[in-house]
């Protein structure tokens, strides 16, 4: 049953990511040209119910439907590693204008050469884990 | 033709306004089933699959515990699929005039007619050397500067910002410090 409730949001995501156009190459590009408002307008517009959802739960206590108590990971307080790695993605998204969630949505849609993409990105993932000790955090 | 007309809406793109909300109600459903919404975690977990624990401590977890995270991803997949096939007909992109001309200047005449770059994404492409150093340069630096930086799009634009973390505020600021210099400074000189 919970297999179903992710699959179930995934596939939400999926024809989100598909239909915003924010899984494609060209919107990528036009918002870092600042020529459209259409990216900024799907990423506050989400922020600014976000902010309002999550300070909501932490007031009213909200549950999970589980009954759970939900919990927000802080982020560590270190800042080298958020501006170095940052610069460092900000560069690959321009470039392959994918982020890793749209970057599956394009596998369903068909685009064959996203999976060089992907299969970079594991192998960035791995990069980062052999090289970690002797990277500034 | 009154009823074709009144069908058409569901093949349109969505606006903005349609589409922000809906990623704030998948932050909303990941939070109610005691999930955080992260996407780029899920390049850790096959990096662990694929055995690299051996290599490295930072990829020795119990991976199945993230098996939520995949079962996402594969959704995602689907709904790629379905987004696709059965709710669009016009696969174009309708960025505006300005971009378009950059675009056609850079060589991408596949601007404003397409979802995605023809020259990068047409199978086509993996036979041309340079389409397939693109794709991978840029690929390799999504996933190291993700895994870096603790988090991508999902989890430190959206999530992060709106649990209001200052260190996801600093990450944001970096992918658009990197994204700017890739399209101001550095797409001029590959394209």
């Amino acid at each position: 049953m919970r297999t179903l409730i992710y699959l179930f949001i995934g596939i939400l995501f999926g024809i989100t990511m598909f239909k915003s156009e924010a899984a494609s190459w060209f919107r990528i590009y036009e918002m870092f040209k600042f020529e459209s408002f259409h990216m900024y307008g799907i990423i506050g517009s989400a922020l600014v119910i976000g902010m309002i959802m999550v300070q909501a739960i932490k007031r009213f206590k909200i549950k999970s439907i589980y009954g759970e108590t939900i919990h927000f990971q802080p982020k560590e307080k270190r800042y080298s590693r958020y501006i170095f790695g940052g610069i460092i993605f900000g560069l690959g998204w321009a470039l392959a204008g994918a982020c890793p969630g749209p970057m599956f949505t394009l596998v369903g849609v068909g685009y064959i050469p996203i999976l060089v993409v992907i299969l970079f990105s594991v192998l960035g993932t791995f990069l980062y884990g052999i090289l970690r000790n002797k990277l500034p955090h | 033709m009154k009823n074709i007309n009144q069908m058409n809406w569901i093949y349109e793109p969505w606006p903005w306004y349609i589409s922000g909300p809906m990623i704030a109600l998948i932050m909303f459903l990941l939070l109610m089933v005691g999930k955080n919404f992260g996407m780029s975690a899920n390049l850790r977990t096959m990096c662990t699959i694929c055995g690299a624990g051996n290599k490295a401590d930072f990829f020795k977890f119990d991976w199945k515990a993230q098996k939520w995270n995949l079962i996402v991803i594969l959704g995602a997949i689907i709904g790629g699929f379905i987004g696709s096939h059965f709710l669009t007909k016009d696969m174009a992109v309708a960025i505006t005039p300005n971009t378009i001309n950059d675009l056609n200047e850079l060589g991408f005449n596949s601007a404003g007619k397409f979802y995605l770059p023809n020259e990068l994404f047409e199978t086509d492409s993996l036979l041309n050397l340079k389409s397939i150093l693109i794709l991978a340069i840029g690929g390799l630096f999504v996933g190291f500067g993700a895994r870096y930086a603790g988090g991508c799009t999902s989890g430190h634009a959206i999530s992060g910002l709106s649990n209001l973390q200052l260190p996801s505020l600093v990450a944001v600021i970096g992918f658009f410090i990197g994204g700017l210099v890739m399209i101001h400074f550095l797409f001029p000189l590959i394209f």
